[in-house]
């Protein structure tokens, strides 16, 4: 081993350190800030050893260089701008379409590496581990391209979110995948070649498609959860292709962050994973009755009676879902949280795991509207505490409060769910009786200590602020 | 089964459970924050572009490198951007002033 590739490989180990050490700084707000500069630092030394690498390889030549720097001064300028412009609630669709660039970059190492030993011919010059991580990058990398591509555009409202299913996916599905692991096999043994391998990757990406398109927007913080694994699994599949160590760390670390999340939103949703990935849901099909029934009265109330009742509590808990994302009505709960505060009164957030659209929506939104982050408490954190509640107010959630999920024999039974119908007394903000993805009646807008005020999120929330000023304001 | 591949293979999976051990402490609140970290650090696959654009040497090894470069920066540059952006939204609550007692006592309406 050289000089410099022991400095490099040392260089490679401190920068894999550096990752490391940031991502287990993110267990706290307080140090989370940190950690990023500690792995942007990393990041940085590792392509800048890069650079000396190939500037001391000599082996690039000028054009090589310009379509490098080509490629980074796009790349870059794209980067950066979407990172300053895209909007906190469209934050799901831009770390899919990050994952969708991350394993197309990794796929097409393998394929460009692959393309430098063995050429176009059909023979294979190469040794059977390469081989098999060629395949599998060039595979999970485009299957995440096309697939993150459609997850941004379900998001973005530019592909519908409902299940695409169209006849004969499956069977374009099962095809597909027969036709990778031919190709895997003839590889394997020494046949076909760079055309075979583009065949992989344009089955890859086929494939990408028909496994997305079916899946439910509802589904979609597992989805982007998944996706961002396999970006992992691909960039660690090109380290082994290039043989490059730093690509096998840094790709397994996210690789196991991604599983993680996606375990983690699966377990929240009461979904398993092949079913998701099946597709299908939130088509509504599953009718299973919670108790309560349709037809039970519901005790409708105004915004004046939802002010008082918030304005003379000492304790309240907002439970925000995903219809006071969508309403975009983050700033107008933080006016009125803020207003109860002003008069002592006590507020929480109750967040579930999966309110928002990725891991953690929730609390990003609620952290831009400049809720402080101590307010912001876990599912098992403020469970405990519904029942000290004087009101728990519900905008904009519905399967994540619905109790039916403690009842055997539904399609959310099971679901770790937050105990709203625990709190002294519910208003719950909602546009109507309409069901949540699940289709099920929810007992909790039928019980009697719950007022429903029916309304839109951001509408609502503003009219009860309004309210709370005009009724109780001037009482100081 | 050469003793570099069984090495890498041996990072790899230590790497894995490494992350599993480091992510599972990481609290709900920042998993976006976290995702979106991991979506930067994926942004490495940017030196396999830089180190396929130094062997390249045809037409189609430079597109390739052009499309990998291009893919891999607006990986790394934008993750890091963004989560920078979202973490700086997270902030505690402000120096705490004994909240004012309720004049009119907490009666139901």
């Amino acid at each position: 081993m050289s000089t410099l590739d022991t400095v490099v490989r040392l260089i490679y180990l401190v920068v894999a350190g550096l990752l490391v050490l940031g991502l287990h700084l993110m267990n706290s707000p307080v140090t989370a800030k940190h950690g990023e500069r500690l792995s942007a630092a990393g990041m940085t030394g590792g392509v800048l050893t890069t650079v000396a690498v190939i500037v001391h390889e000599s082996s690039i030549d000028a054009t090589g260089w310009s379509v490098l720097a080509a490629g980074a001064l796009v790349g870059s300028a794209l980067g950066f701008r979407f990172a300053r412009t895209v909007p906190m609630t469209a934050m799901p669709q831009l770390v899919s379409l990050f994952n969708a660039v991350g394993g197309g970059a990794a796929a097409v190492v393998g394929v460009s590496e692959f393309l430098r030993v063995t050429g176009v011919g059909t023979s294979v010059h190469a040794p059977l581990h390469t081989i098999i991580a060629t395949v599998l990058d060039v595979l999970i990398g485009g299957v995440t391209f096309t697939g993150s591509l459609v997850a941004a555009g379900k998001l973005q409202g530019a592909i519908s979110g409902q299940p695409l299913v169209f006849p004969g996916t499956r069977v374009v599905t099962i095809t597909l995948s027969a036709v990778v692991l031919a190709g895997f096999g003839l590889l394997l043994a020494g046949i076909g070649g760079m055309p075979i391998l583009l065949v992989i990757a344009v089955a890859a990406l086929i494939l990408g498609l028909t496994m997305v398109l079916p899946i439910g927007g509802a589904d979609m913080p597992v989805v982007i959860s998944l996706l961002n694994a396999f970006t992992g699994t691909a960039v660690a599949m090109a380290g082994f292709v290039i043989d490059n160590t730093l690509l096998i760390i840094a790709g397994a670390l996210v690789g196991a962050s991604g599983a993680i999340l996606t375990k983690l939103m699966a377990d929240a949703m009461n979904r398993s994973i092949p079913k998701i990935i099946a597709g299908g849901f939130g088509t509504g099909d599953a009718q299973a009755a919670g108790s309560g029934g349709a037809g039970a009265p519901v005790r409708e109330v105004s915004a004046d009676d939802a002010a008082i009742q918030l304005a003379y509590a000492s304790k309240v808990i907002v439970v925000p879902g995903y219809g006071l994302a969508a309403a975009q009505a983050q700033h107008e709960v933080r006016d009125l949280t803020k207003l109860l505060e002003d008069r002592g009164v006590v507020v929480s957030y109750a967040i579930h795991p999966v309110a928002g659209r990725m891991p953690g929506h929730m609390n990003v939104l609620l952290a831009e509207a400049s809720v402080p982050y101590d307010q912001l408490k876990e599912m098992d954190e403020i469970n405990p505490e519904f029942p000290r509640a004087d009101v728990a107010l519900v905008v904009g959630a519905n399967d994540v409060v619905n109790p039916a999920a403690r009842e055997p024999g539904n399609a959310i039974s099971g679901m770790p769910i937050l105990d709203v119908d625990k709190a002294q007394n519910v208003i719950v903000i909602k546009r109507s009786m309409g069901h949540g993805y699940a289709g099920l009646d929810n007992a909790l807008y039928t019980d009697p200590k719950t007022g429903m005020f029916f309304a839109d999120a951001k509408a609502g929330l503003a009219e009860i602020t309004a309210a709370v000023k005009s009724l109780v304001g001037q009482a100081a | 089964m050469s003793a570099a591949l069984l090495s890498s293979l041996t990072i790899f999976f230590l790497s894995l459970l490494v992350g599993f051990e480091v992510i599972s402490k990481v609290p709900a609140m920042l998993h976006t924050p976290l995702m979106s970290a991991a979506n930067s650090i994926h942004g490495i696959v940017i030196v396999g572009a830089m180190l396929i654009a130094a062997e390249a040497h045809n037409p189609a090894a430079y597109v390739l490198a052009f499309v990998a470069a291009t893919f891999g920066s607006m990986n790394v540059v934008g993750g890091y951007v963004v989560t920078d952006r979202m973490l700086q939204m997270f902030k505690r609550r402000p120096a705490v002033v004994t909240p004012p007692k309720n004049e009119e006592d907490g009666g139901t309406p």
